[in-house]
């Protein structure tokens, strides 16, 4: 399949395969967006790149999904954007099933922090280096990642507790 | 004071159970628990076209301590289940509770891992509305619903 680049791509995709061409996977486009599949192992470091060099400097959002049954499980899809071309550009990686682990982008954008947060409540993919590695929306002492495919739907019973309805009786 | 000119000569009998359920039905104000977009029409109900004072129900209250009525309107999630009991309780008894809509009743369309399937998981509902949302005139009824069962309860004689 050609590629239909434009130039902040072209200039993306020909700096990572001259710089990063050992970490650099597949480019492919997809819905009039262009996708950049990497290595995990240094994913800190392109995304470093893109922000100084291809001037990448708004993080819109970190997305992660389950390829469930897939080798590589996980994947964590980093969506930013050039604010001085308006272009935008998804990097991903992926990552295995035992131990997903990854670099936190918290370095390179202050943004990432409640987005990482958000991937390890939902699927428990751990950020090495976190400032702040809680959960963010279901209870700190919750035991499951709810967006992993083999958890149910309406969750497993009694695993968040409920009000006491009878409070006079402790 | 006025109520011999209000009655004129004469006197009336009745039980005094009767009477304080009368002013109980007439009087439930309710205390809104606006979670999602139930509580918009749970304001028209207030609001002049429908106007829920004409049953008594004058004021939403916002705080507990002066309300009657517990009007749950929206999806109750789990984080938020613990805030609305806490305000349940704190509200003086005699007390009832309005399921209002899909959500309140049964988790309605949010059938998933975060959200309580009914809010009679937590709370004792008298009255359940079904829609999504009711319309205003479905919480009247609702609120006529709660009247009937005052009315017909016991409130200062024990049912021995």
């Amino acid at each position: 399949m050609s590629l239909e680049l434009n130039k902040t791509e072209q200039a993306v995709v020909d700096g990572l395969s001259s710089d990063y061409s050992e970490d650099l996977i597949e480019v492919y486009q997809s819905c009039e967006h262009t996708y950049i599949r990497v290595e995990a192992n240094n994913i800190v470091d392109i995304l470093t790149y893109l922000k100084k060099k291809h001037h990448f400097i708004f993080l819109c959002d970190i997305v992660g999904t389950d390829r469930y049954t897939s080798d590589e499980r996980f994947e964590l899809i980093y969506n930013i954007m050039n604010l001085r071309t308006q272009d935008r550009i998804f990097v991903k990686i992926r990552l295995e099933e035992e131990n997903p682990v990854v670099k936190t982008a918290t370095s390179v954008w202050k943004a990432a922090g409640w987005l990482e947060r958000e991937a390890y409540d939902m699927f428990g993919i751990r950020f090495e280096g976190h400032p702040d590695h809680r959960r963010i929306f279901m209870p700190e002492d919750f035991e499951y990642f709810p967006l992993r495919k083999e958890f149910p739907l309406l969750g497993i019973p009694g695993s968040i507790e409920l009000p006491n309805t009878t409070p006079d009786t402790e | 004071m006025g109520i011999e000119s209000a009655l004129g000569e004469g006197f009336f009998t009745t039980k005094i159970d009767s009477l304080t359920n009368w002013a109980r039905a007439n009087a439930a104000w309710p205390m809104p628990m606006g979670l999602a977009c139930c509580a918009i029409e749970m304001m028209a109900f207030a609001g002049p076209r429908y106007d829920a004072s004409r049953f008594g129900s004058e004021v939403m209250r916002f705080s507990p301590r002066q309300s009657d009525v517990m009007i749950v309107a929206g999806w109750s999630t789990y984080k938020m289940s613990h805030a609305i009991r806490r305000i349940w309780d704190q509200m003086p008894d005699p007390k009832w509770c309005i399921a209002m809509g899909a959500c309140a009743s049964t988790g309605g369309m949010h059938r998933c891992y975060g959200v309580v399937q009914g809010v009679d998981n937590y709370l004792p509902v008298d009255v359940y509305v079904s829609g999504c949302p009711p319309r205003p005139d479905a919480l009247l009824h609702a609120l006529m619903k709660i009247q009937d069962k005052i009315k017909t309860e016991h409130s200062v004689l024990l049912d021995t």
